[in-house]
């Protein structure tokens, strides 16, 4: 009797020890309680990104102090990050130990990644539409907005595989902020909407020096009239413009086209007259253009603060700091009756975690993200527009706006320009379809425009061999040829390997076997 | 007689023991096809570079990108070699000392002259260069010579910074004060009545190294030498590994 219960207890002890090798207990769908018990005590924690910039952290702040005081049995934590790429990494790295953050800042595109491990992002229509905590809901101790308070295009670019898994948070897109004295010394007029070819012909035509090697247009020695900061996007951009393919929502990789070559292309001679250069091959370009050194240069409306001469803030000595009219305007196309440029900015996502009281308190605390003050304050820190239309037709928002330039600081005219720029086309943004393995593709279409730009200033040769190896690469370097659509992933998985298969046969047939041994031991033992 | 020749030899094989003894290394002895540091200073903007050095400092290893940022020396002078792509393993590899071999093309950013996309491979060698005061060098032209070098910062002040809230205090995270603990530290010293900003990378000194811990220790007024690599971004911007409170 004695051996079959230590065999018993042999055999529930490798039974348990063999359930908890898959690690910690997983997550189950989270389920909205029926109500919000306000007297337990929650702890949150919010990871956030700043611009570095210390008016969007005392902003995270006051949010969360307010909202502290709304809900007092809610404490949230903030986790300050200058690196969106950092909090991927960071959620990455928690979700196998579920130490993940409750609300998240981040994009749609790492959302996919985090949604390979079932459960771990809390999918959001439910909670919507919730009478009670949901956008507009009766219970909220808050004026947050209703759901068709929200932008709808904004609230679109939160869907991932027909679900929405996070608010939009604040929006911007791209503006090339130009200086205008330098075109208009070049004999050229600034057109309503700028092309590709006006930016290259008047880039070109700004390389003129003097026989001291001097730019004639601005009298220095250094002068990259044209520089893009964010590559992936200008690539994804041109790709739109022309209406050719990058990728689809399936997860398909479609940027290896002629397309794409023919418009890398474009860019090898100014690359090689450094007339076109890149942030990631020069630096800000920022500096560039507050120093007279840049007339185009391409950043996001979210950077606008540190746009032109009278930018509230700089990075350069300011004694290096020229002075020269600043436009702000859409970024260059091809079809200038069809603009179209990138949506991009913040979204907020929340975890799912074992206590559904915990992500409903997190559920709370992100909706209170997009209540007015929130949203105003946020914006105005840089040319963010609010997404929400409550915020954005309010009193307040329009007499910000409307007292564009009456400071450098608050009102400074190049950031209220930026952020109009976006108000007024917002129906012509898109965003790219997101799957498991967008961050990387959109990674890759940058790295092709750098690889371009650096060969042709190297003097290598750029012939139809370097763009074969280069899509090679770059699939190579990017694992694009391991991308899969969301909700893909168990068909692609396919078969199990031949190995894989015979391992678990071998783990079965010993079961198997040590049960039947019990049983005869055990049918022995009654027999005596 | 015999006992003082046998004393006579002993005394020769000690000698020359002593004499066989490593030979120091030449610091500037380049392998076939490498360059000087005079033919690397003097080689174009984007073209291609074959250095040797010695590694002074390294940055923490990126997982996601497979690369590292190394400051390294020769006995004439030095080089930043931004992000090299290296294997976790070869990172391992990498000592304060090591000898490496570079592959790269010469860039610049801001100021900062470095070798990017970098091939690399570890060869026989170790040295670890003394760092070279610039104290009195700080408000020369002729500091920009000694660009990516290990340097140290004798007797200087510790100078206020004003927080979001307008406060003087010792340090910001970020440059703004708008960062936490585990972000890059910046802080002010004068030294020679002029003012330097100077920062603790953490991507070179983690946030639970010495120096963090000492910076973040430091009280307006308090007298500092400083150790660092001199990094340039729109100017000096020595990036700081140690500093020691007088």
């Amino acid at each position: 009797m004695k051996k079959t219960f230590s065999m018993l207890l042999c055999l529930i002890t490798v039974l348990v020890a063999l359930t908890s090798c898959h690690g910690a207990r997983s997550l189950d769908p989270f389920v909205i309680p029926d109500s919000f018990d306000t007297e337990k005590q929650y702890e949150i924690t919010f990871w956030a990104k700043s611009d570095t910039n210390i008016r969007q952290v005392q902003i995270y702040e006051k949010a969360i102090s307010d909202f502290e005081t709304l809900y007092p049995n809610i404490k949230v934590n903030l986790q300050i990050y200058n690196d969106y790429g950092k909090i991927y990494q960071d959620v990455i790295t928690n979700i196998s130990v579920q130490k993940t953050p409750n609300v998240c800042i981040t994009y749609p595109d790492h959302i996919a990644t985090y949604m390979t491990s079932p459960d771990v992002v809390v999918s959001l229509d439910e909670l919507f539409a919730n009478e009670k905590y949901g956008l507009g809901g009766s219970e909220l101790r808050f004026d947050g907005p209703t759901y068709d308070e929200i932008v709808p295009k904004f609230l679109e670019e939160c869907v991932i595989d027909g679900k929405h898994y996070a608010i939009p948070y604040m929006r911007s897109t791209e503006a090339c902020y130009v200086n205008k004295t330098f075109v208009e010394k070049l004999g050229y007029k600034l057109p309503e909407v700028l092309t590709w070819d006006f930016v290259l012909e008047v880039s070109n035509a700004a390389l003129a020096k003097d026989e001291e090697g001097n730019f004639l247009v601005n009298g220095q020695k250094t002068l990259i009239p044209f520089i893009y900061k964010s590559t992936d996007n200008m690539m994804i951009q041109m790709l739109k413009q022309k209406g050719a393919g990058y990728s689809n929502d399936n997860g398909d990789i479609l940027i290896f086209n002629d397309t794409t070559k023919e418009l890398l292309r474009m860019f090898e001679e100014p690359a090689k007259t450094r007339a076109f250069s890149t942030f990631k091959i020069s630096s800000y370009p920022a500096n560039f253009l507050n120093a007279g050194q840049c007339i185009f240069a391409i950043d996001s409306t979210a950077g606008a603060t540190w746009m032109g001469s009278k930018a509230p803030l700089q990075d350069i000595d300011e004694s290096l700091i020229a002075d020269f009219e600043t436009e702000v305007m859409l970024i260059p196309q091809f079809d200038t009756s069809a603009p179209a440029m990138i949506s991009q900015g913040p979204s907020v996502c929340v975890f799912n975690k074992h206590d559904n009281g915990e992500v409903l308190a997190s559920w709370l605390f992100a909706q209170y993200l997009l209540v007015n003050d929130v949203q105003i304050a946020y914006s105005q820190t840089e040319g963010y527009v609010p997404v929400t239309s409550k915020a954005q037709n309010c009193d307040e928002y329009k007499e910000y706006l409307a007292n564009e330039g009456i400071d450098n600081d608050k009102h400074y005219d190049v950031k209220l320009k930026a952020a109009k720029l976006l108000l007024e086309n917002t129906d012509n943004t898109f965003v790219t379809p997101v799957f498991n393995g967008s961050t990387s593709l959109r990674n890759a279409a940058g790295q092709m425009v750098e690889n371009v730009t650096k060969s042709m200033r190297r003097g290598e040769p750029v012939d139809d061999e370097y763009y074969v190896n280069l899509y090679k690469d770059v699939t190579a370097l990017y694992r694009l040829d391991q991308t899969q659509a969301m909700g893909k992933g168990r068909e692609e998985l396919g078969a199990l390997p031949t190995m894989a298969v015979v391992l678990i046969c071998a783990i079965i047939t010993a079961w198997v076997l040590i049960g039947i041994s019990a049983s005869v031991a055990f049918a022995k033992k009654r027999k005596k | 007689m015999k006992k003082v020749f046998a004393l006579v030899l002993a005394a020769l094989m000690a000698l020359c023991c002593v004499a066989c003894g490593e030979p120091k290394e030449d610091i500037n002895a380049k392998s076939e096809g490498v360059m000087t540091y005079a033919e690397y200073e003097a080689a174009a903007l984007e073209s291609k570079v074959v250095i040797e050095a010695y590694v002074q400092g390294k940055q923490a290893y990126s997982a996601e990108y497979g690369n590292t940022s190394i400051y390294a020396q020769d006995g004439d002078g030095a080089y930043f070699i931004y992000r090299m792509p290296c294997s976790q393993a070869d990172y391992d590899k990498i000592t304060i000392g090591s000898k490496i071999k570079v592959t790269g093309y010469k860039a610049e950013w801001s100021g900062e002259v470095e070798i990017t996309d970098a091939t690399f491979e570890i060869v026989e060698g170790n040295y670890v260069a003394e760092k070279l005061d610039v104290t009195a060098l700080l408000a020369s032209a002729d500091l920009i010579k000694h660009q990516n070098k290990a340097i140290a910062i004798k007797g200087a002040t510790v100078a206020a910074s004003k927080d979001a809230a307008g406060n003087e205090v010792a340090f910001l995270y970020n440059w703004d004060g708008s960062g936490q603990d585990g972000n890059d530290l910046y802080f002010n010293v004068t030294v020679n009545g002029a003012t330097y900003n100077l920062c603790v990378e953490t991507d070179l000194c983690a946030a639970d190294s010495a120096v963090y811990a000492a910076v973040k220790a430091l009280k307006i007024g308090d007298t500092i030498d400083l150790e660092g690599f001199l990094y340039w971004y729109n100017g000096a911007n020595p990036h700081i590994t140690a500093v020691t409170t007088k």
